[in-house]
């Protein structure tokens, strides 16, 4: 009569096991946190380049261009990881790749480029992480994905790979050309 | 070669441990004396083989064998020897290791204190035990091998994360482990009783003192975590509801109230399919708390690396334990109904009480835990569950249920009268109110009613549970080991009461920017910064203030906090310096460096922040003594099978539980 209490704790287990399955599931990204500013005009930036402090380096003149914006640091080993894809997708000619160096030391940043080489078009040198803090960079690297009318597309927390460019980035490269003409 | 011996030594281990489940449980459903007989010794052997791969671990590390994968990511040849070896726990595959070894130990002394049990019921006991040890040493050798090789060998090893090289955390994953792990043979206990279709009074006994055990130590592992995190994380905090301490507090509130129904089973034979299933949950929420931070489920700031593999094997893991002992419950259960009444505020009331408020508590910290994964799931977007919302839910369940606790002490059972030793019991309520208002209002200048009320249950639990050693002392009656385990821990639950409701009201929190010769005040401390200087410790360099604390001008202490930088890691790590005494902690900690000498300083004052962590210390202590009382050593006499089941006997001795 009253058995099925007793069949109750294991009903609600499954429910749980459900849950936990799909938290496994491996297309999940733990590290999608959506941004207010998606879909909204990505902040101006006007910051002298890393490797040559003369020059000044904004997103300005990029209005009307598709590109993507990418913060890293020397000291996030993260950043290293992401490097040589980043220098794959700059070979690739596709959009251009602006770079924010924040919060770092401009000769070790300098250095950096030099070894390793330079897939950005320009560098911003955000020392005092300024403009960090307008466009929400919670961590580095973080990349942006900015649409011909200046707004922010998509972002990236987490090193690239050619498996996020190819499925997240691309595909909205292409559909940004084709919509915003 | 040794790396080679010690995987070895898992591998035979699993063996015997697949042997003692199998002759354990197989023997048992035959009633084969022979194989029954098998599975001791089996449990000893495995023992020795996984206590083996252990020690070559141990040994990899203190050698500095950087050809060993785990040591390479683990160990440096700068780190002290002492943490060398606490490295052994430091990340994923060795705390497994150590998991698999404390459930090793468990066994062994299950095996060694189960020669009074029923053989087919002890039979079944180490049985299950063995499931589990089969489980978790296949998860380690198949997905998580410490023994790993790195070829070629690293010249030096990435080294331990800087915020574990500390004592208390060095202690505290041991600590931890144990009580989890303890909680399986509560388990295992629960699944053979329910296999031999029979629940009695006995083996409650039998039970109760394991569960203590472990609760024991669960208890001392999360003190010493929230401790290590109050003054080595930097922030003065001392709990953050972080998805792995809400792992490890969900096991310890079920474990509490297995703990206590245990004891109604124990002396009235009742509330035995609800004491099954509290022994299922504690360790099942051991289990998934395991699942949810080393699956990569969750995030949370004390991840393990993950891996898709290790959380579907856990999960596959959950399935067939939990699942399966649930399954058995449900089948199983309902014939162990026995009917038993009781009347309104007797001894069974007030624990039933205790147990569905502990039950809630537990509950709605997994709800908030699990919430983002449910929200996702129902595609509603992320959401997070912070302190607050997890501080309502404990404080809402948590103050009924000191009312309960202060008068519930004092019941008797089956009848709803309290004991003569209970008489001012509502004068010492008044006592509380009085002394917490005037605390309030005298010493903090402020009075805040719900914080009030929490301190004025704390100090009426603390008075109450004096009034039955007090009464016994003064009738010259005998004090047991039981009644004085019951005091002593719930005057802990005061004291800890206490600690909680002054710290999160009257705590004071600030971060200032100083230069030498600033001073900062706070609740009548004048916090000077003299002077930093560099210094140098066995593999760190850091920078140290001096900072003088001045109270009405007299010198109070002279902190020295730290900011430490890790070469080898390349990371920062703020060394808090704290003055302690009854009344208060006062707590600095360097933040960052702001140029031209100044620093921004955290500066805290933390009254009676220590009797939250003396009051768990308490409360672990009189369990204890409550497990050391003389009717859980006395031999049950046990001659056949039939003995599992002594006729129920009534239990003359209120008071005792």
């Amino acid at each position: 009569m009253w058995k099925w209490k007793f069949v109750l704790p294991i009903v609600a287990f499954l429910a749980l096991i459900v849950l936990f399955a799909f938290g496994l599931n491996p297309k999940r990204d733990l590290h999608y946190l959506p941004s207010p500013l998606i879909g909204k005009p990505a902040p101006q930036f006007a910051l002298s380049d890393v490797l040559d402090p003369n020059r000044i380096v904004s997103n300005g003149a990029l209005k009307g261009h598709v590109y993507v914006f990418n913060v890293w640091a020397t000291w996030c080993g993260a950043c290293r990881e992401e490097h040589e894809t980043l220098l794959a997708i700059s070979r690739q000619n596709v959009v251009p790749i602006l770079g924010l160096d924040w919060n770092d030391q401009r000769d070790r940043a300098q250095q950096w480029l030099q070894q390793l080489g330079n897939p950005y078009q320009g560098v911003g040198f955000d020392d005092k992480g300024r403009v960090a803090i307008n466009w929400g960079v919670y961590g580095a690297p973080e990349t942006y994905l900015i649409d011909r009318q200046g707004r922010i597309l998509y972002k990236h927390i987490a090193p690239m790979t050619m498996n996020v460019w190819n499925k997240q980035f691309l595909p909205r490269i292409a559909a940004a050309r084709r919509g915003g003409a | 070669m040794i790396p080679e011996l010690g995987m070895f030594a898992l591998i035979l281990g699993l063996l015997l441990a697949m042997a003692q489940a199998f002759f354990g449980l197989v023997g048992a459903w035959r009633e084969d004396p022979a194989w029954m007989s098998v599975a001791r010794p089996a449990v000893a052997g495995q023992f020795v083989f996984v206590a083996t791969g252990f020690a070559c671990l141990v040994h990899s590390f203190v050698v500095n064998d950087f050809s060993v994968l785990y040591v390479a990511n683990n160990s440096n040849t700068e780190l002290p020897l002492f943490y060398r070896v606490a490295a052994v726990w430091g990340a994923h595959e060795g705390s497994l290791l150590l998991w698999v070894t404390i459930l090793a130990i468990w066994s062994l002394a299950v095996a060694a204190f189960s020669r009074g049990l029923p053989p087919r019921f002890a039979s079944r006991v180490l049985g299950v035990l063995g499931l589990v040890s089969t489980g978790f040493l296949l998860f380690t050798l198949w997905t998580s091998n410490p023994f790993k090789r790195l070829i070629p060998a690293a010249a030096d090893g990435a080294s331990l994360n800087p915020i574990l090289q500390d004592f208390a955390l060095s202690i505290h994953p041991p600590m931890l482990y144990t009580g989890y792990v303890g909680f399986s043979v509560a388990f295992a206990f629960a699944v053979a009783a329910m296999l031999e279709g029979r629940l009695d009074q006995a083996w409650a006994k039998w039970t109760r003192p394991w569960t203590i055990c472990a609760w024991i130590f669960q208890t001392i592992g999360i003190t010493l975590g929230s401790w290590w995190a109050y003054y080595e994380l930097g922030w003065g905090g001392w709990w953050f509801w972080d998805p792995v301490e809400n792992a490890s507090f969900m096991p310890w509130l079920i474990g509490t109230a297995l703990i206590h129904s245990l004891s109604v089973t124990e002396k009235r034979g009742i509330f035995k399919s609800w004491t099954l299933l509290l022994a299922i949950f504690a360790f099942s929420l051991s289990l998934i708390g395991t699942f949810l931070v080393r699956s990569g489920v969750l995030v949370s700031v004390h991840s393990f690396a993950t891996d898709p593999k290790r959380g579907l094997f856990i999960l596959a893991g959950l399935l067939v334990t939990i699942g399966g002992s649930l399954g058995l419950y449900a089948w199983r259960a309902p014939k162990l109904y026995v009917p038993g009444g009781f009347e309104l505020f007797s001894r069974e009331f007030f624990i039933l009480v205790n147990n569905v408020l502990l039950v809630s508590v537990a509950g709605l910290v997994l709800w908030g835990t699990l919430a983002p994964l449910f929200y996702e799931l129902l595609g509603i977007g992320k959401i997070s569950v912070g302190p607050p919302v997890f501080n309502l839910m404990f404080l809402v369940p948590m103050l009924p249920m000191m009312v309960f606790l202060a008068i519930g002490m004092h019941s008797a059972w089956r009848r709803g009268k309290l004991s003569v030793a209970a008489k001012p019991i509502w004068w010492l309520l008044a006592a509380g109110l009085v002394i917490a208002l005037a605390v309030q209002r005298w010493i903090y200048g402020s009075v805040h009613l719900v914080s009030m009320v929490g301190l004025a249950f704390g100090i009426w639990i603390m008075f109450s549970s004096l009034l039955e050693p007090l009464q016994r002392w003064r009738k010259g009656q005998r004090m047991t080991a039981a009644v004085a385990g019951m005091a002593i821990a719930h005057f802990g639950v005061g004291m800890f009461a206490i600690g909680v409701s002054t710290v999160n009201t009257y705590k004071i929190e600030k971060d200032a920017a100083m230069k030498p010769g600033a001073v900062f005040s706070i609740a009548g401390y004048d916090f000077k910064f003299v002077s930093a200087h560099d210094v140098a410790g066995p593999n760190y360099e850091a920078v140290q203030a001096l900072v003088t604390v001045t109270h009405d001008g007299k010198l109070v202490a002279t902190l020295k906090p730290q900011k430490r930088h890790f070469a080898v890691q390349q990371t920062d790590n703020s060394h808090a310096a704290i003055a302690v005494n009854a009344g208060r902690d006062l707590f600095v900690a360097m933040g960052d460096p702001l140029g031209d000498g100044a620093w921004s300083m955290r500066i805290q004052y933390k009254p009676l922040v220590r009797y939250v962590w003396l009051g768990a210390l308490v409360m672990a202590i009189g369990g204890a003594v409550a497990a050391s009382d003389k009717r859980y050593r006395v031999k049950a006499p046990v001659t056949t099978a039939e003995a599992i089941a002594p006729p129920p006997k009534p239990d003359p001795a209120p008071g005792v539980a």
